[in-house]
C-alpha cells in the first residue's frame, strides 16, 4: 500500500496543481497558459477514453480522433443551423442537446465500427480502426455546407444554464471537472467485474472465452464507452477552439493521442493526464527550441526561417529514439511503470 | 447511360487501382515477410514524387527522371531499413507503429524544408501530354495509358519475380517461415533489406507516375497509406494476388462511385439531396466495402495460407 499511496499523492498534487494554476494564470494576466492548460485537459479526457481500450483492453485503436471530431461537429452543426437556418430538427445552441448529440453520435459510430473492427485482432484491428477514422475524415471533408476542407467557425458556444462557456476560466473549470469525472469513471470501470473481464481478455482471450465470457461483447461495450468519452472531449474542444475542420479527424491526430496514452503509462489513474501534459510540454519546448535556433541563425542568414513550424522534426526523431533505445520499446516502459 | 463515359471511368479506375497496387504490393511484402508494420510506406511514395519532380526539372525529361529516381528511392528505402526498421523487427507491432509514425513526421518535415510547403507540378514531355482517341468519342490522355501500361507490366514483372525466380522463391519461403530460411544458410538480413528496397521502389514509382497528374505535395503519402491499408485488408495481409485484385476493385469502386453515384442517387431521391449525399457516400464507399468484406471474411479475400 505504501507505493500505491505514493502514486496517490502524486496524482493528488498533480490534479491540485491543475486546479489551482489556471486561475492564477488568469488573474496574473497570462491567458496563453490558460489556453494551454485547457487544451491539455481536453486532450487528457480523450486520452482517458483511449486508455480504457489501449491500456486495459489491449486494443490498439488508431482512429480515436474521429470521435473527437464527431463530438466537435455535434457542437458546430446545430449551432450553424441555429444561426443560418435549415435542418430545424437539429438547429440549437442548447448545450445539453449538443452534448447528447455528441455522445449519441460517437457512441453509434463506435458501436458500428467497433462491431466490425473487433472481429479482428492485432494489426488488423489497428489498420481497420485507422481506416474507419479516415472514413469519418472524408465524410466531414465532403460536407461542403459545413465548410468542407476549410472548416467551420462556431459563432455561438454551447449555451448552458447559469454558466457561460465564453469565459475562458469557466470553460477550463468545466473541462477540469469533466476530466476528474472521466478519471473516476475509468477507475471504477477497470476495477469492476467488467474491467476484470476486459483485462482478462487482454491477457488471454481464449481462457476468458473458455470460462464462459463473451469477450467480444465486453470489448464492444468498452469500445463504445471509450469512443463516447473521446466524443465528449470533442464537444469541449469544439467549444474551446470555436473552429472545427476535418483536420481534427486526421489519422495523425489519432497517432498523437495514442502517443500520449503510451507515454503516460497505462496502469495508473494519472497516466493519460501525465501523457497529455508531457506531450503539450514537449510540443511547447520543441517549438521554443526551434524558435531559439532560428534566432541564433538569423544574424548568419539575415532572415528568420520560421523554424517553429518544423517542431515535428525533433519530435519524430525523439519518437524513433524512444522506441529504439528504451529497453523493450515503449511497451516496456508501460509495463515497468505498472510494477 | 453514357457507355463512353463509363468506359473512360473504368479505365481511370483501373489506373488508380494499378497505382494502389504498386504501393500495396510493397507494403504487403514487407508485412508478410518481415512482419513489420510500416506506416511510413506512404512517405516513400511521396519521396518518389518529389525526387522525380526535381530531376524532371534538372534533366528536362520526365522519363529519364523516373529512371534515375527509381534507384534513389530504392536507396532511401534501403537506408531506412538499415537505420530504423532493422532494429524494430523483434519488437512489438505497437512499437513499429510508433516509430514509423515518428519517421513520417521526420520525412514530412524534411520534405517541407527541402522542397517547400507548396506542391510541385511536374511537366510532361510534349509527346506524352497529348490525347489518344481509342474509338469514336473516347479520348484519353496518353499519359494515363502510359500509367496503365507500366502499371500492368510492373505487376506482371512482380508476379514473375515472386513466382519464378530464385529471389522470389526465397521471398515466398521467408514469408512462410523466416527461421527455417535463415537456418538453411540464406542471408536473411540482406533478403529483408532487398525486399524493403523493392517495396520502396514500387511505392516511389507510383508516386512518380501520379505526380504529373496531381503534383507532388506534402502529405500525399499520408492520404494514400490509408487507402493502401484498405487494399491489403480487403485482399488479405501478405497476399500479392489479394493485393492486386483488391487494388483494382477499390480503384474501380472509388472512381465509379465518385462519377456515377449522384446519378444513381438521383433515381431514388431529389436531385438536391442526391448532390449533397453523393460526395459524402462516395468518399466512404471503399470503407463500406472493407466493412462488408471483413464482416464476411475477417482475414480478407485471400488470406495467406501460413501463419
Amino acid at each position: 500500500m505504501g507505493r500505491l499511496s505514493a502514486i496517490g499523492w502524486v496524482t493528488l498534487v498533480f490534479m491540485l496543481a491543475l486546479a489551482i494554476l489556471p486561475p492564477i494564470f488568469m488573474w496574473t494576466g497570462q491567458p496563453f497558459y490558460v489556453d494551454l492548460t485547457t487544451r491539455l485537459v481536453v486532450l487528457a479526457i480523450a486520452a482517458v477514453g483511449l486508455n480504457i481500450l489501449l491500456g486495459f483492453g489491449g486494443l490498439v485503436s488508431f482512429g480515436h480522433a474521429a470521435f473527437i471530431g464527431i463530438g466537435a461537429y455535434a457542437v458546430g452543426i446545430p449551432a450553424y443551423h441555429a444561426t443560418w437556418g435549415g435542418m430545424d430538427f437539429i438547429a440549437s445552441y442548447n448545450g445539453f442537446f449538443q452534448l447528447a448529440l455528441a455522445l449519441a453520435a460517437s457512441a453509434l459510430f463506435a458501436l458500428v465500427t467497433g462491431a466490425i473492427a473487433l472481429r479482428t485482432k492485432g494489426v488488423y484491428f489497428l489498420m481497420i480502426t485507422m481506416a474507419f477514422g479516415q472514413m469519418a475524415y472524408y465524410f466531414f471533408l465532403s460536407l461542403d455546407i459545413y465548410g468542407g476542407d476549410d472548416g467551420l467557425t462556431i459563432d455561438v458556444r454551447s449555451e448552458l444554464p447559469l454558466i457561460s462557456l465564453d469565459n475562458p476560466l469557466t470553460l477550463y473549470l468545466v473541462a477540469y471537472v469533466s476530466l476528474v469525472v472521466a478519471m473516476f469513471i475509468k477507475h471504477t470501470l477497470v476495477n469492476s467485474r467488467f474491467g476484470m473481464v476486459l483485462q482478462g481478455a487482454k491477457g488471454n482471450n481464449e481462457r476468458m472465452v473458455t470460462l464462459g465470457f463473451n469477450t467480444y461483447k465486453y470489448q464492444l461495450v468498452a469500445y463504445v464507452i471509450s469512443g463516447s468519452i473521446a466524443g465528449y472531449a470533442g464537444f469541449l474542444l469544439g467549444n474551446f477552439t470555436t473552429f472545427i475542420s476535418p483536420d481534427m479527424l486526421d489519422w495523425t491526430r489519432s497517432g498523437e493521442l495514442m502517443f500520449m496514452v503510451i507515454l503516460g503509462g497505462a496502469s495508473t489513474v494519472l497516466g493519460p493526464v501525465l501523457g497529455s501534459s508531457i506531450f503539450i510540454l514537449i510540443e511547447e519546448v520543441l517549438k521554443g527550441v526551434m524558435g531559439w535556433f532560428d534566432g541564433l541563425l538569423e544574424p548568419l542568414i539575415g532572415r528568420e526561417l520560421g523554424l517553429e513550424v518544423y517542431w515535428h522534426l525533433p519530435f519524430g526523431l525523439m519518437l524513433i529514439f524512444v522506441v529504439l533505445f528504451v529497453r523493450g520499446g515503449l511497451m516496456g516502459l508501460l509495463k515497468r511503470r505498472g510494477k | 447511360m453514357d457507355y463512353t463515359l463509363l468506359f473512360l471511368q473504368v479505365l481511370n479506375g483501373v489506373q488508380l487501382g494499378l497505382l494502389l497496387f504498386l504501393v500495396a504490393s510493397g507494403l504487403t511484402l514487407v508485412f508478410g515477410i518481415l512482419d513489420f508494420v510500416n506506416l511510413a510506406h506512404g512517405s516513400l511514395y511521396m519521396i518518389g514524387a518529389f525526387v522525380c519532380a526535381s530531376l524532371t526539372f534538372l534533366f528536362g525529361n520526365f522519363l529519364l527522371a523516373v529512371l534515375v529516381a527509381l534507384p534513389i528511392t530504392g536507396v532511401v528505402g534501403f537506408v531506412i531499413e538499415r537505420v530504423v526498421a532493422r532494429n524494430l523487427y523483434d519488437k512489438d507491432h505497437l512499437d513499429h507503429v510508433l516509430a514509423t509514425f515518428g519517421l513520417i513526421l521526420v520525412i514530412d518535415t524534411l520534405t517541407q524544408i527541402i522542397w517547400g510547403v507548396e506542391g510541385i507540378a511536374v511537366p510532361l514531355p510534349a509527346w506524352l501530354d497529348g490525347q489518344v482517341q481509342l474509338f469514336e468519342g473516347a479520348v484519353i490522355p496518353s499519359f494515363r495509358l502510359l500509367i496503365i501500361g507500366s502499371g500492368l507490366s510492373v505487376a506482371a514483372g512482380l508476379f514473375w519475380l515472386v513466382n519464378y525466380t530464385r529471389l522470389g522463391m526465397l521471398i515466398r519461403a521467408g514469408a512462410s517461415n523466416r527461421t527455417m530460411v535463415s537456418a538453411l544458410g540464406i542471408d536473411i538480413q540482406t533478403l529483408f533489406a532487398l525486399v524493403f528496397a523493392l517495396g520502396a521502389m514500387l511505392a516511389g514509382l507510383a508516386g512518380m507516375l501520379i505526380s504529373p497528374i496531381t503534383e507532388a505535395s506534402i502529405g500525399m503519402g499520408n492520404q494514400i497509406i490509408i487507402t493502401t491499408f484498405v487494399v491489403i485488408i480487403v485482399g488479405g495481409i501478405g497476399s500479392m494476388k489479394g493485393a492486386f485484385i483488391a487494388a483494382i476493385i477499390i480503384g474501380l469502386i472509388d472512381t465509379l462511385g465518385r462519377s456515377f453515384l449522384a446519378d444513381i442517387f438521383g433515381l431514388v431521391m431529389s436531385a438536391d439531396a442526391a448532390s449533397t449525399a453523393a460526395p459524402a457516400v462516395s468518399g466512404m464507399m471503399i470503407f463500406i466495402l472493407m466493412a462488408v468484406v471483413l464482416a464476411l471474411k475477417p482475414q480478407g479475400l485471400f488470406p495467406p495460407k501460413v501463419r
